[in-house]
């Protein structure tokens, strides 16, 4: 059983996140999975308790998880991912993601593909706006947060606020799309700095 | 024969029928089962309807009371939406308190409201800063055959054009609210939204409107909320296989289609209503 901490990036206004990832670890009997582990995602917000929102949002990082995490190689056992939310300044969700799947590769979990998060708001005039700070978010018209994976940036999750067409959401798409590549780069260096020292 | 086949290699049953581009119950990839609605069966509730989608049933019952606006917003009112999941419709839910999917279902319906703008919440408020409509929204599900989200998504929306209002005026000496429950009025519901599920097969093949046993083998889900203009209310993704911009604009015509076979039949069934 491995334990490992690891923080995230900080995006702009330092949204920080802290992601724990414990496992491959004993599982509960009524929760066990004869063919794979058991994902189980739990995030914690910075003041008060968990509500319903919490709940909602542990469903699309488990989910998201779930689809990158080769859970067949470790069938019958649990793989937690608890994650704490130390400042939030915006993004929130897609920091939640970076923090996770970082977690996850440091603790050595086997995946088929990263994933990372982005953030896009549209404001009243159309503008899109990547990786929003916490006053644009509440200015724009529609925010839009996506998990994309490193292989073919796919869309793997998404969840949006507000309204906007058609046309917006396949511009935000690839507006995301392009700015994965610098969060994979970003993975790829942190990974790389680590392993070296050791 | 097919039976025991069934049970042994779902999966390997469904992709036979996948592979002629249909579904064991006879329906193609894009169509949705037969919906059905009944608007106002509930006699004590403010507003009501129930909603058929095959053997999905939702029904859904809005109370409204008096309550105190937020302090932040005091010329609004509250809708308080709750979507409730008992061991009545379905083997998987234990009684108690909600569990994640109850969850993550009502949080998805607060959002669509939130988002799609359906009521004002100004239209809501009777006396700024001190007395506002607060609308409970209870769907409880009567069996669960896959495709929540759209079931309550309509039974919500079409509740709530059913909801009628009594006129409130607060008398200015007694600061009390005198109720004239012989004078009533519809909500003005300003936008339609309309929830199109999916569910992705083997990270490529896109069917619309699963049933239970879909949803339990396919690799990812979708749902699509679109009002009357186009525009998306809600693009919820919840992790699952990954999709391409080309096929998400698939399934945006495709919810464009739904959302005019929903209107109409929602538009028959209130003229259809005896105007009380």
């Amino acid at each position: 059983m491995k334990q490992v901490l690891k923080e995230s990036l900080p995006t702009n206004g330092d949204t920080s996140v802290l992601a724990g990832v414990y496992g491959p670890a004993e599982v509960k009997v009524s929760k066990e999975i004869f063919n794979k582990a058991t994902l189980e995602v739990t995030l914690r917000p910075k003041i008060g308790l968990p509500g319903v929102a919490e709940k909602s949002r542990e469903r699309l990082i488990r989910n998201t998880c779930e689809a990158v995490v080769l859970g067949a190689l470790h069938p019958r056992t649990s793989i937690t991912v608890v994650l704490q939310v130390v400042s939030d300044a915006g993004s929130l969700l897609a920091c939640c993601l970076n923090a996770a799947c970082m977690a996850l590769v440091d603790a050595g979990v086997p995946m088929r593909a990263l994933f990372c998060g982005v953030t896009c708001a549209l404001d009243s005039d159309g503008t899109l706006l990547l990786d929003p700070t916490a006053k644009q978010e509440k200015e724009a018209r529609a925010v839009l947060t996506f998990a994309l994976d490193s292989v073919e940036r796919k869309l793997l999750m998404s969840t949006t606020k507000g309204l906007y067409s058609d046309a917006e959401l396949q511009q935000c798409l690839a507006a995301a799309q392009a700015a994965s590549q610098h969060v994979f780069r970003f993975y790829r260096e942190s990974l790389q700095r680590r392993y070296s020292k050791s | 024969m097919a039976a025991g086949f069934k049970t042994v290699e779902p999966l390997e049953y469904y992709r036979r029928f996948l592979k002629e581009n249909c579904r064991p119950d006879g329906r193609e990839l894009g169509e949705f089962r037969t919906t059905t609605v009944n608007i106002g069966s509930i006699g004590t509730a403010d507003g009501s309807s129930l909603v058929k989608l095959g053997n999905t049933t939702v029904i859904c019952g809005i109370k409204a009371e008096f309550g105190a606006p937020p302090t932040d917003a005091p010329d609004k009112g509250y809708v308080v939406p709750n979507v409730d999941l008992s061991p009545l419709c379905s083997w998987r839910f234990r009684s108690g308190p909600p569990g994640e999917e109850a969850q993550v279902a009502s949080q998805f319906i607060a959002d669509v409201i939130e988002n799609s703008q359906v009521i004002q919440k100004e239209d809501l408020c009777i006396s700024p800063g001190k007395l506002a409509w607060v609308l409970y929204c209870d769907l409880i599900c009567l069996n669960h055959d896959g495709n929540i989200l759209d079931a309550c998504t309509f039974a919500l929306l079409a509740a709530l054009k059913n909801v009628q209002l009594p006129e409130v005026t607060v008398n200015e000496e007694t600061a009390l609210a005198e109720v004239n429950l012989k004078k009533k009025s519809y909500l003005n519901i300003r936008t339609h939204p309309i929830a199109t599920s999916f569910a992705v097969f083997d990270d490529t093949l896109l069917i619309v409107d699963p049933t239970e046993e879909e949803e339990n083998l396919a690799t990812g889900t979708l749902t699509v909320v679109m009002d009357e203009e186009g525009k998306l209310c809600c693009l919820h993704k919840p992790g699952g296989s990954g999709l391409t911009g080309a096929k998400l604009q698939d399934c945006m015509s495709r919810a464009v289609t739904r959302h005019k076979e929903v209107k109409k039949l929602m538009d028959e069934v209130f003229k259809s209503m005896k105007p009380k």
